[in-house]
Formats: C-alpha cells, structure tokens, sequence
C-alpha cells in the first residue's frame, strides 16, 4: 500500500485543460435546447460503436480517458447500455455486417440523443471505401461507407484516427450551444 | 530445404524471410501437411486466388512454417469444381480459414466436418463470391437476415448468455456466445466477421503505395507490422534491399509499436481486476511514448512510417536523445509497477491459475505469438528468422510455461523490457548514411512475395500476387489473431464468467485483422 500511495504521490496530477469545442467539426445544426445542454454539459453518457474501424479509432478513444485528458474528470463517461446513454459515438466505415447492430443501437437510446462520427472511415467512408461505388454513397459489397449513410450525424472528427484531443473536441461541440454566425 | 517429399520441387523465393514455394497436386497436400506437422511444423496461413484469367483456375495457397523457414504450397483448383483435400483434421487452425477462403472465393474443402459460413453473414449470397475477379458487386447485394447455426450445449441448468456485437466496452465488435451452468462457463462459442469490409478486394484496385496505407490499416494497433510485412513482400517480388538505414529505423518503429501496446495492455489489465491505479499509471507512460511518437516521427501509431522501398520518416539526433531519457525513465516506472503488480495479493490472486493454456493444447491448436510464449511455444520471428536489422539484435525470447493470465502479464513485463533494450541498441547502430527509401514505384509482372514480421501480438504476415503488368493482382493480410481466436474458446472452459474480460484481455486478439 505505502508503494502505491508514494507512486501515486509521486505522479502527481497530470490532466490538461480541456479544448474548446469546434464549430468545424459540427454538420447538424444544434438540436437542443440551451436548458438541456446546461444539463448535459455536467454528465454526459457515451456509448461507442466500432462499426468496422481497424481499431486505430478505438485506440485514441481509449485514450481520452487516460490521466492527460481525463475526460471522465469533466463530467463525460462510457457507458455499457444505449439505454443509459446521451450520445452515440461511432467509429469505422459501417460495415454491412454491423449495419442492423448500429441502427438497433441507436434506435435503443432514447431521445433526445446526439450522434458524433470519429475517424476518417466515419467521416466519408476512409481508405476502405471505392469513390465509384453503389449508388455513389462510398460503399462496397461489404460496407456502407460513412456514417451518415445509416444513420443522422450531428458532429464528424475527422484524422486518421483523430487525436484524443480532437475526440474531446467532436464531443464538446455537440453538446454545445451553436454560435451564431457574427452579421 | 525445409522439408523433402518426392512431390516436392521447391523454389527459393527471395527476401527477407527464408521462404520456399512449390505447386503440387491436391492428392500431395495432406501426406506433406501431415510430414510437416510431425516435424513440430505449423500452419500460418491458408487462402485462395482466383487465376482463371492466366487459364491456372482457382488456386489454393496453404503457407506452413518451420524451424528453417516458411513453405507455401500453391495448388491448382479446376474453375469449374474448385474442391481440395480438407486439412483441418492435421491442423485444426484451419477451420475457419477454409470456411473463409469459401465466403470469398468459393473454393471447398472437400471432408471437412464443418461447412458454415465464417466471414460472410448476409451481406452477399452464398452462391456469391467476392474475391472471383468476376464477381458483380451490385448484382450481389443481399438483404436477407443473418443466421448463423451456433452450437447447441444441453442438460440439466445449463442456460446461454449471448454477448455482442455491440460489447459493453470501447471494444471491437463481434459476438460471444456462453453456454453456462451458474457462473461456470461450459462452453464458448466465438462468431466473427462483424467488422469485414472487403479488405482484400481493396487491394485489388490499388496501387503499390495506396496498398502500403491500406496494409497499415488492417489492425490500426499494429500497423508497424503489416506495414513492414507488405513493403518485406512487395521488395520479395522486386528483390531489392531497402538502405541499412530505413532497416534499423523500422526495427525501431516496430519496437516502440510493441512498447506502447504491452503499456495499454497493462494497464487494462489492471482495470480489469478492479485495480484502476494500474491503468491510470501505465497510460501515463503509454500516452507518453505516443506523444514522443507525434513529435518526432509526425504519427502517434507511426502509422505510414514504413513505405515500400525503406521508410518515410527519420529520427534526428535531438530525437534520440528524447527517446535516450524515454528509455530511461520507462524503465525506472515500469520496474515500480511491477514490483506493485507482484506484491498485490489480490490482483495476483485474479491473474494466477485464470484462462489458463496448458502447453500440449497450445501445441496442438497452434498457439502463436505472445500468447503461445506463454504457453511454452517458442516461437519468434525475431528470434528464428532474424531479417535485418534482428539478425545483428540478438533478441532473447521471453517464455513462460504456465500459460494462464498471469503467463501473459509475466510475458508482456519481460518484452516490455527486451524492447527497450534493443530500441537502445538500435539507437546506438544508427549512424551514418541519409537514404531512406530505394525507389520501388511498380512490381514486376507475375510476382509472388511473401513477408512476415513478429508484430507485438504475433507472426504478422503479407502475401502479394502481381498481374501480367505488376499491377497488385491479389493481396492476403493474415494476422495471428487467426490462430489465437479458437484458443481463446478452450481458455475459458470451466473459468467463471467474471473473469472473461479479464482472459479476453490477456489475449487482446485483433477484430480488425480476422475480419478483413
């Protein structure tokens, strides 16, 4: 127990201030309520689905929730059931074989809910997705390409995969009030 | 020669890898499996290709590995009865990847006790094959529902838990299906395939480097691997040698690869018996050798660092002093953590005797990498077949014969170690010479390449084809996730559900890399 606590002594805190939120980064206008978003702003839940990513996502989701970015120190936790969460995030070009398990996911958190794509892949369908493909959506005989094309996305994060620090970001900004544009 | 056999003309293919290859008959492939076998030999990869275009039909590719080296055996299938002799019988491993190689291409193992179907589940029709050059994508989309006949386990009480796709965790997906009396596990039975999306069907449409991207990305945490292995296959075809430079940064790059995810896993570990000061510590340590990574090679994973030809980016010497004193201070934390892991009655108590691999299964199953170390199977392609810059390491392969939870922790502290003692030593033969890359635009007509590099959770391998223009004519990604997956399954008999998370952990197999 002394080695612990010394270790834990010695380490000291080592979490960052967390980054803004980026207006860049949203697609959906905000769709919530300025009181709703006071609430969410203190405890947000998340619930993540790998869609089909090649676990590059997951890796720095992994890592938001580490002592640098701790992002359950700011209100904002995983959750193990759609039905406790407030968010949807979720990372890969979806798959054909996770497209039932995705919509069901969705479908299963209630409402009022936001959706964030992380990843390249979520974004536009990334690398494993051909341009000239069914019905022009970014798909092939085994995935449906973005994100959106299977269900509503209000934020999308681009990079491959994004940094935690862009992760945060995405997140932020959907449970932020929209700025108006100035003029 | 690796092995002789009548039948048996084999032909050195060039590289890195000692690797031979030989086309033989149907009728030969069980008697040479069955010598190979017996002569302590495994089954690394099997998977089809379709060459009716050349007249050559379908072709059954099977890949075994021995002490000497790598044995590909190519058999010709007849376009119209594609059927070879089922060897799953010989090497159980090979199961699922018959089953695959059927999904994609339509060639069938003839006698084999198990014809489901293993990567597709709806998305196409079975008479549809994705990976046949004429295959028509948008004649084949199915929307039928997936059904999938699991296994059935009976007697008094027993009951099933199905789990997933969606897991309870930041995890990939794929479902899991416990046949349970009370917290005991009777059975396991895995379905995978969730995560295909048509990976080597990509390949086929890409160029060399395009190729390179996308074989970093087959399993986004061990990218270095496959990386290497696709650029050790595509200079297996060209038979070019990338500058001695590129060769130590890339033994680097895979290091700090195994590094960081031997750091996670330890932490996860940790988490994982209720003890979360082992994650928030050693994702310090991880997060900083990630940042390191960022700053100095321009990717956190290193991802696109290895290019066919040698590599795209460098290590300055401002850079080695950074990781001179990461070196440094990883070793002084991690050797505190350890000794805390160890004294701690009640993560010890989790860890020891849970999912525990007896050294006999893993020899029969064909336990590899990591997991296999730690059941006894000494087996490192660092360590065999040292390509350069290994061959000038001397890497000591770290083994345990336990083969239960704690085995793998053990095995993860000693490489953990291991790797910051050769990323030293390469640090220290990094000297001289600035070309980094040779130039290797476009392959050779007809080629086949083979590469394989011990990524950190095992044997990576990457096997290429070229067309009558060198264009990339098939592509095939095996990962060691193929051999551990099955295993997996007979690591959890008669443990208590609980403690799943934690064994599934220990293994921390790839989706990604399984599902293509």
């Amino acid at each position: 127990m002394y080695q612990i606590l010394k270790q834990i002594i010695k380490t000291g805190i080592r979490t960052e201030a967390a980054p803004q939120p980026d207006e860049a980064m949203r697609i959906e206008p905000q769709r919530l309520q300025q009181q709703i978003l006071d609430v969410f702003g203190g405890a947000l839940n998340i619930r993540l689905v790998d869609a089909g990513s090649c676990n590059g996502c997951e890796l720095e989701i992994h890592a938001v929730n580490n002592a640098y970015y701790n992002l359950e120190g700011i209100g904002i936790k995983f959750v193990a059931s759609p039905r406790h969460a407030d968010m949807l995030l979720v990372t890969g070009p979806v798959s054909r074989h996770m497209e039932v398990a995705l919509k069901r996911t969705f479908d299963a958190i209630p409402d009022p809910k936001l959706v964030v794509a992380i990843g390249e892949c979520a974004c536009d369908g990334g690398i494993f997705s051909p341009t000239h493909s069914i019905g022009d959506k970014g798909g092939s005989y085994a995935s449906c390409g973005k994100v959106s094309n299977v269900i509503p996305v209000d934020v999308a994060v681009s990079g491959c995969p994004p940094t935690p620090t862009a992760i945060m970001q995405g997140i932020l900004t959907a449970i932020s009030a929209q700025r108006r544009e100035a003029g | 020669m690796p092995i002789k056999h009548p039948n048996l003309h084999l032909e050195r293919i060039n590289g890195a890898i000692p690797a031979w290859r030989a086309r033989i008959s149907g009728a030969d492939l069980q008697p040479i499996c069955h010598a190979v076998r017996d002569g302590g030999g495994r089954l690394l990869a099997l998977w089809g290709s379709d060459e009716r275009e050349q007249g050559n039909g379908f072709v059954l590719h099977v890949v075994l590995v021995k002490e000497t080296g790598l044995v590909c055996l190519s058999v010709a299938l007849s376009a119209g009865q594609p059927v070879y002799p089922d060897i799953s019988r010989i090497f159980p491993v090979a199961n699922r990847m018959q089953r695959a190689a059927y999904d994609l291409l339509g060639i069938y193992a003839s006698e084999s006790q198990d014809h489901r179907q293993w990567l597709r589940h709806a998305a196409w029709p079975d008479d549809s094959f994705p990976l046949r050059k004429d295959f028509d994508e948008a004649a084949s989309r199915s929307d039928e529902l997936d059904s999938y006949p699991f296994v059935q386990v009976e007697g008094q009480g027993v009951h099933e838990i199905p789990v997933g796709p969606v897991h309870a965790g930041i995890i990939e997906p794929g479902h899991f299906r416990f046949s349970v009396v009370g917290e005991k596990v009777l059975r396991l039975e895995e379905r995978l395939g969730y995560t295909h999306k048509g990976i080597e069907k990509r390949f086929e449409s890409m160029t060399l480097q395009q190729g390179a991207r996308l074989a970093g990305r087959v399993s986004g945490d061990s990218t270095v691997a496959y990386a290497w292995a696709y650029a050790m296959a595509a200079e297996s075809i060209a038979n070019i040698r990338p500058p001695d430079r590129a060769l130590w940064l890339r033994a680097l790059f895979l290091e700090r690869e195994r590094i960081a995810n031997h750091l996670g896993d330890l932490g996860y570990l940790g988490n994982d018996v209720a003890f979360s000061f082992g994650f928030a510590q050693f994702w310090i340590l991880k997060e900083q050798v990630l940042r390191n990574n960022g700053a100095l090679f321009g990717h956190r994973y290193l991802m696109d660092s290895v290019i066919p030809g040698g590599v795209a980016v460098d290590l300055s010497t401002e850079g080695k002093r950074v990781l001179e004193q990461e070196c440094i201070m990883l070793e002084q934390q991690v050797h505190i953590l350890r000794s805390i892991y160890e004294e701690h009655a009640g993560v010890q108590d989790r860890f020891i005797g849970a999912g525990r691999v007896e050294p006999k299964l893993a020899a029969q199953l064909g336990l590899c990498g990591l997991a296999g170390r730690a059941s006894s199977q000494a087996w490192d392609c660092r360590v065999q077949f040292p390509c350069a810059p290994y061959d000038r390491l001397d890497v000591q392969m770290a083994m345990h014969r336990n083969g239960d939870v704690a085995a793998r922790v053990t095995l993860r502290f000693d490489e953990l170690f291991e790797s910051l003692r050769l990323q030293r030593d390469i640090m220290v033969n990094l000297i001289g010479g600035d070309e980094l890359a040779r130039t290797l635009n476009q392959l050779p007509a007809h080629g086949f390449g083979i590469g394989m590099v011990e990524g950190w959770r095992g044997e990576v391998m990457v096997a290429i084809q070229t067309d009558g223009e060198g264009h990339l004519d098939r592509v095939h990604p095996h990962d060691p996730s193929w051999q551990n997956w099955p295993v997996l399954e007979h690591a959890i008999m008669d443990n208590i559900v609980p403690d799943f998370p934690l064994i599934n952990k220990s293994f921390n197999l790839s989706y990604s890399g399984h599902d293509l």
